[in-house]
C-alpha cells in the first residue's frame, strides 16, 4: 500500500507538466492578450507592456520561461490585477474556497448517504418518494435559481440569516454551504438508494439473514459496504471539485473565494492566473482521486494496490 | 386434492417411522405464491412432508419446479413479492410467516441453509474469520477468542487444509469449492437440528463436487443433522438420500425410500428422471433420453396433474382431475393410471 502511494505521488509529476503544457499552448491559441481590451493606452504603451511582461519573446521561450518560474514554485504576476501575484491571488481566496468546499461536501456526504440508505431500506414509503423529490430538484433546478431565492427567502422576508457576505459570522456560511451541498447531496442520494437497493439483494446479504444475524446486523455490516463504494468513488473528483470553488455561489453570497478567478481569468486572457488555477485544481483532482483510491482499496479487499 | 382438510393441525407422520423418532419438520398442505406484474404465479402447492430427526432427504424435479422455493419459504427468505401459506412445523414450532425475531433466533443455529452460488453468498468485503465467528456471537453468545477457537475447529472438520491461515483470508482468496466448504463449515457452527442444502453443488467443478456432497453428508451424519438436499441430480440422491421427494410443477409427483424409488419407480415422471439419466455401465451408446416437451410453466396452474401434457401414459380425466396421493408405508403417488 505504501508503495503504491508513493508511485501514485511520483506519478503527479508527469499528470501535471502533461496538463501544464496543454493548457499553456491552447489559452494562447486564443485571440487576443492580457492587454489588448485596454482602450485607453496607445499601441506604444501595449508594446511596452508585453515587452515587460515578455509576452513578445516567441511562444517556446515564454513557455519555458514559465515551466523554469515554475519549477520554483514562481508562478507569476497576475496581468490583470497588478500589484498582486497569482501566489498572492490563491492564498488569499483558496482557504476561503475550501472552508466553504469541505463544509458542503461533509453535509452531503451526510445528508446523501443518510436519506439514500433510507430511501434503499424502505422503498416505496414517503421517506423514498421524498428523498427522489430531494434528488430531482437539487439536479434539476439550478445555483443560481435556488440561491438567490434561499436570500430572498431565509434573507430579506424572514430575516434569519445574512443575506450575504464571508467571515464577520458563522452564519453567513450557512446559505452558501446550503447552496453548494444541495446538488451534491441530489447526486448521492440517487447514487447510494441504487446501489444500496443492489446490496440488499446481494446474496452475501441473504445469507447474512439466513444466519440468523437479524435485519439491523445484515444491513449494517453485510450491506452497507457493498452500498457505499460507489460514493466512494464519487467523492474523489467531486471533492477537488466542489473545494475549488464556485463561480455562482461565491458571485451570489459575495463569498470571497477563488471560483471567480476560473472565469474572470479567461475571459481577459489573464495567462498566468488560468495557469495557476488550473494547475491548483489538476493537483487537487489527482489528490482527492488518490484519496478515494485508498479509501476504496480498505474497504473493498478485492481491490490490491501492488 | 391434498391429503388434509385440517391445514393447521400437525398430523402425525402417515406411518410409524421405520427410520425412528418423530418428525423433526413436518410440512403440510404448503403452497408458495408470487404477485407478478402478470399476475399470481403459483411456485409451489399442497406440498407435505415429514423429515425425520439424523435423515437426508433429496428434493428432486427440473429447474422451475419450486424446489429451492420451498427451501426459501422454510428458511423465511422469499422474495417480497412471495408468500408461503400453510404450515411447517420445525420441532413443535411453526416456523412459516412466524415472526422475524423468532426466526433469527432458530436461523444459523438449529437450522441453516447451504445456497447454490458459493461465489457470492460470502462477503466479499468481510474476512472469513470474521463471518463464521459473528454466528457464534449472535446464537452462542461467545466471546471473540472462544468463537473463534470453534471456528479454527470447524474449518478443519470441513478439510480445508492449512485453516488457521486461512480463517484470516477472504472470500476472493479461495476457490469455489473451498468456498462451498466454508458455507458448510458456517452451516454447521451451531451443529443444527436440520441443514437445508440448495443445489450446493451445482456452481462446482465435476471433480470437486462428489467431495462436497461427501462431506456434507458425512458431517451431517456425525452431527445427527437432518439434510434437506435440493438436487436435479439424480446420482447425488441414489448415492446420500435416505429417502426422496419427486416434484414436478410445484406439487409433489412420488415419495417415498430412496431404495424403493430407484429400485421401483412407479410415477411416469420418476420412471422418465431415472430413465433419461446417463449411466456409465451402459453398453448402447446411443442418444441421451428425455421426456418430450418442456416444464409447464408455473402461472396455468392447472386443474389436473401438472406432468399431464408430457406424460406418456395420460387419460383423460389426467387433464382435469388432480389425482389423489395414494399411499402405502413410507410411499406416496399421485396419479390416476399408476397403483402403488
Amino acid at each position: 500500500m505504501l508503495r503504491y502511494v508513493i508511485r501514485r505521488c511520483i506519478g503527479v509529476i508527469p499528470t501535471m507538466f502533461v496538463l501544464m503544457t496543454i493548457t499553456f499552448f491552447m489559452m494562447r491559441l486564443s485571440p487576443g492578450g492580457p492587454f489588448s481590451t485596454n482602450r485607453k493606452a496607445s499601441a506604444e504603451i501595449i508594446a511596452n507592456l508585453n515587452r515587460h511582461f515578455h509576452l513578445d519573446e516567441p511562444l517556446w521561450q515564454q513557455y519555458l520561461r514559465y515551466l523554469w518560474g515554475v519549477l520554483q514554485f514562481d508562478f507569476g504576476p497576475s496581468y490583470k490585477m497588478r500589484d498582486y501575484s497569482v501566489a498572492d491571488l490563491l492564498i488569499q481566496g483558496f482557504p476561503t474556497s475550501l472552508k466553504l468546499g469541505l463544509a458542503a461536501i461533509l453535509i452531503s456526504t451526510l445528508v446523501g448517504v443518510t436519506l439514500g440508505t433510507l430511501a434503499a431500506l424502505r422503498r416505496n414509503s414517503w421517506i423514498d418518494y421524498g428523498a427522489s423529490t430531494v434528488g430531482l430538484v437539487g439536479i434539476a433546478v439550478p445555483n443560481f435559481v435556488l440561491g438567490p431565492l434561499w436570500q430572498l427567502l431565509f434573507g430579506v422576508m424572514w430575516g434569519l440569516l445574512p443575506v450575504a457576505g464571508w467571515g464577520q459570522s458563522w452564519t453567513q456560511m450557512i446559505l452558501p454551504v446550503v447552496s453548494l451541498a444541495l446538488p451534491n447531496i441530489a447526486y448521492i442520494v440517487r447514487l447510494t438508494r441504487g446501489s444500496m437497493i443492489e446490496s440488499i439483494r446481494s446474496n452475501h446479504v441473504r445469507t447474512a439473514r439466513a444466519k440468523g444475524l437479524g435485519e439491523r446486523l445484515a444491513i449494517w455490516r453485510h450491506a452497507l459496504i457493498g452500498g457505499l463504494l460507489p460514493v466512494v468513488a464519487y467523492l474523489g473528483p467531486a471533492t477537488a471539485g466542489i473545494i475549488t470553488g464556485s463561480i455562482v455561489v461565491e458571485k451570489i453570497f459575495s463569498v470571497p473565494g477563488i471560483g471567480r478567478y476560473f472565469v474572470e481569468a479567461a475571459l481577459n486572457r489573464d495567462y498566468t492566473v488560468v495557469m495557476g488555477v488550473t494547475l491548483l485544481y489538476g493537483f487537487l483532482i489527482i489528490l482527492c482521486n488518490l484519496f478515494s483510491d485508498i479509501v476504496y482499496g480498505v474497504l473493498d479487499p478485492k481491490v490490491r494496490y501492488e | 386434492m391434498s391429503d388434509s382438510p385440517v391445514p393447521a393441525n400437525p398430523a402425525p407422520p402417515p406411518q410409524p417411522a421405520a427410520a425412528g423418532g418423530a418428525p423433526i419438520l413436518s410440512v403440510r398442505d404448503l403452497a408458495i405464491r408470487f404477485r407478478t406484474a402478470d399476475g399470481t404465479v403459483t411456485a409451489a402447492a399442497d406440498v407435505g412432508f415429514d423429515i425425520r430427526a439424523g435423515e437426508i432427504v433429496g428434493l428432486v424435479g427440473e429447474s422451475g419446479s419450486g424446489k429451492s422455493q420451498i427451501l426459501m419459504s422454510l428458511m423465511g427468505l422469499l422474495a417480497s413479492n412471495g408468500h408461503a401459506s400453510g404450515s411447517a412445523v420445525f420441532r413443535g414450532e411453526e416456523i412459516l410467516n412466524a415472526p422475524a425475531r423468532r426466526l433469527d433466533a432458530l436461523r444459523g443455529a438449529s437450522m441453516s441453509m447451504i445456497f447454490q452460488d458459493p461465489m457470492t453468498s460470502l462477503n466479499p468485503y468481510l474476512r472469513v474469520s470474521t463471518q463464521l465467528v459473528e454466528v457464534l456471537e449472535r446464537h452462542r453468545g461467545m466471546t471473540r477468542a472462544e468463537a473463534m477457537a470453534q471456528a479454527l475447529a470447524i474449518m478443519e472438520s470441513v478439510r480445508i487444509p492449512d485453516a488457521a491461515r486461512r480463517i484470516r483470508l477472504y472470500p476472493h482468496e479461495f476457490s469455489g469449492g473451498m468456498r462451498q466448504r466454508v458455507m458448510i463449515a458456517m452451516a454447521l457452527l451451531c451443529r443444527p437440528a436440520l441443514l437445508l442444502a440448495d443445489e450446493p453443488t451445482t456452481a462446482l467443478d465435476v471433480t470437486v463436487q462428489a467431495q462436497i456432497l461427501e462431506l456434507i453428508a458425512d458431517l451431517a451424519r456425525s452431527i445427527g443433522t437432518a439434510v434437506l438436499f435440493v438436487t436435479h441430480d439424480l446420482g447425488v440422491v441414489a448415492r446420500l438420500c435416505d429417502r426422496v421427494i419427486v416434484l414436478y410443477g410445484g406439487r409433489i409427483m412420488e415419495s417415498g425410500e430412496a431404495t424403493d424409488i430407484f429400485g421401483d419407480p412407479k410415477h411416469p415422471y420418476t420412471r422418465g428422471l431415472i430413465d433419461s439419466t446417463p449411466r456409465l455401465d451402459e453398453r448402447s451408446h446411443g442418444e441421451l433420453r428425455t421426456i418430450p416437451g418442456q416444464p409447464r410453466a408455473a402461472q396455468l396452474a392447472p386443474m389436473g396433474c401438472p406432468f399431464e401434457p408430457r406424460c406418456p401414459h395420460r387419460v383423460v380425466r389426467c387433464r382435469t382431475e388432480r389425482p389423489a396421493p395414494q399411499e402405502a408405508g413410507l410411499r406416496q403417488l399421485a396419479c390416476h393410471e399408476v397403483r402403488l
